[in-house]
């Protein structure tokens, strides 16, 4: 019993080995009109009906699975698309802020050239404090007295005054602006030559006004109105600031030709945004 | 032939072009994990397991057989293939007898690394240019990855589709291979 199934086994494994050779050997000797591959397609002509029925009747199944996967992949992409996203973030943050440096810069440099501020020794700092509050009348920069900085040195962006140093230590200072309400600058308005004093408008944290006119005064909205320079400390305008930089321009103007007539000027420099200011190290030499 | 082996055949015959066609139709095109799922060498273990190294090897040679017509292949190497494996399935649990649930597991991921570097040994010795890369290295073993995730489900069906016509319940196989020293079930049907 036992020797008849071992040898009907190995028999039968035997004949299907061989037949698999054969038909692997008939297959590759005969031509392709050969009765292999007659049968061949034979088979699939009766089988392609079958196939296209199954696979319609299957693509339900093929979608489910298909969905599925694109879902995980696109799950796979979203996770590196968020990273590259970030990434991506994180250079345009830093170009735009290079950006807005540069043109900070630019702007500076051509107001020291259009002032001629080059004279005045200005020292770039860097805004690393701001005032938080509402009345936003005070920055920190990353430039003290070991850079040359003093007090009461005049402050300036590209597009005019900011404000005077208040307060330096090796490496820093701290620089008042002119919306802080002690702040007084004697000021010119730059085509009449009419001088007065600009401090804050009371109300208006970011607005000047223009004080100290006679009703002979002339000022009109849309003039600029630039610092005075005057040097002297006993003057009735002093001013620490060198002549000519541009602080505003004038918006309104109440009381024309009254005795207590006096200017709103909206200042050039955007004090809350400030990123590069320039200190201006050496006075007028005149 | 018996009754108990003719139910037998008839039923193997359907499931072997039933896996043929879903494995072409349906399974080939879906890719999971970057694969492709083969039933066909499960369904062949868990034949080989269920029935016999016999009947593993014969349904290796007609799902082979089948694939090569339904794919235009060559025919006789799936074949020769499949019936290498279907009979290592079968001689594997003759000798053995292995009671472990992990079983179709580990089978079936055997069978189908078996299968498929016999195929690939197949291929190469017909000719076809092709050099052995790391990729096809990786698609084996992600293929038998995934079969072997995959493979006790497959069993379970195949053991239910076939449970009605083997010729004794499996449960006694234990006993039966104490008995008859090892020989496959057909032989005592």
């Amino acid at each position: 019993m036992y020797d008849k199934t071992v040898r009907r086994r190995r028999v039968v494994l035997g004949l299907l080995v061989a037949s698999s050779l054969i038909l692997l050997t008939a297959y590759f000797g005969e031509s392709a009109g050969g009765g292999l591959h007659s049968v061949q397609r034979g088979v699939l002509d009766v089988i392609s009906p079958i196939q296209e029925g199954a696979s319609r009747a299957l693509k339900p199944v093929r979608d489910l699975f298909g969905w599925t996967g694109d879902t995980l992949d696109a799950k796979g992409q979203l996770k590196d698309l968020r990273k590259e996203n970030e990434a991506l973030r994180q250079q345009n943050v830093t170009m735009q802020a290079q950006l807005r440096d540069d043109r900070q810069l630019r702007s500076q440099l051509k107001l020291n050239q259009t002032a001629g501020l080059a004279d005045n020794a200005p020292v770039a700092a860097r805004v690393i404090g701001e005032d938080p509050s509402l009345w936003f009348d005070q920055i920190t920069i990353d430039k003290g007295s070991s850079a040359g900085v003093r007090t009461n040195q005049a402050v300036v962006t590209g597009q005019g005054l900011v404000g005077k140093v208040s307060f330096v230590w090796s490496s820093g200072a701290t620089v008042t602006l002119i919306t802080n309400h002690d702040m007084q600058v004697g000021a010119t308005v730059s085509d009449t030559g009419v001088k007065g004093l600009l401090a804050v408008d009371d109300g208006h944290p970011t607005q000047l006004v223009l004080k100290s006119l006679s009703s002979q005064d002339v000022v009109k909205p849309g003039q600029t109105v630039v610092t005075s320079g005057t040097l002297s400390k006993v003057g009735r305008f002093p001013s620490p600031y060198p002549r000519n930089i541009p602080i505003g321009r004038v918006t309104s103007v109440d009381d024309p030709g009254q005795d207590d007539q006096q200017a709103h000027v909206r200042p050039f420099a955007n004090l809350r945004r400030l990123d590069i200011v320039e200190v201006l190290t050496k006075a007028d030499s005149s | 032939m018996r009754p108990s082996i003719a139910q037998l055949v008839v039923r193997l015959l359907i499931l072997g072009a039933l896996t043929v066609i879903l494995q072409v139709t349906a399974v080939s095109q879906i890719e999971i994990f970057g694969t492709n799922a083969d039933l066909l060498p499960l369904v062949l273990a868990a034949v080989g397991l269920l029935a016999g190294s016999i009947a593993g090897a014969c349904f290796g040679f007609f799902i082979g057989l089948f694939l090569d017509l339904a794919l235009v292949q060559t025919i006789g190497v799936s074949s020769l293939v499949y019936v290498a494996v279907g009979y290592w399935c079968g001689r594997f649990r003759e000798l053995r007898d292995p009671q472990s649930a992990l079983v179709p597991l580990a089978v079936g991921g055997a069978a189908t690394a078996a299968a498929m570097i016999g195929y690939s040994l197949m291929q190469f010795l017909l000719g076809v240019d092709g050099p052995v890369s790391f990729l096809l290295a990786r698609e084996i073993l992600a293929t038998v990855l995934l079969n072997a995730i995959i493979a006790t489900p497959v069993y379970a069906i195949v053991r239910w589709l076939l449970r009605p016509a083997l010729p004794d319940d499996p449960r006694r196989r234990r006993r039966r291979a104490y008995t008859t020293g090892g020989l496959s079930p057909l032989s005592r049907a």
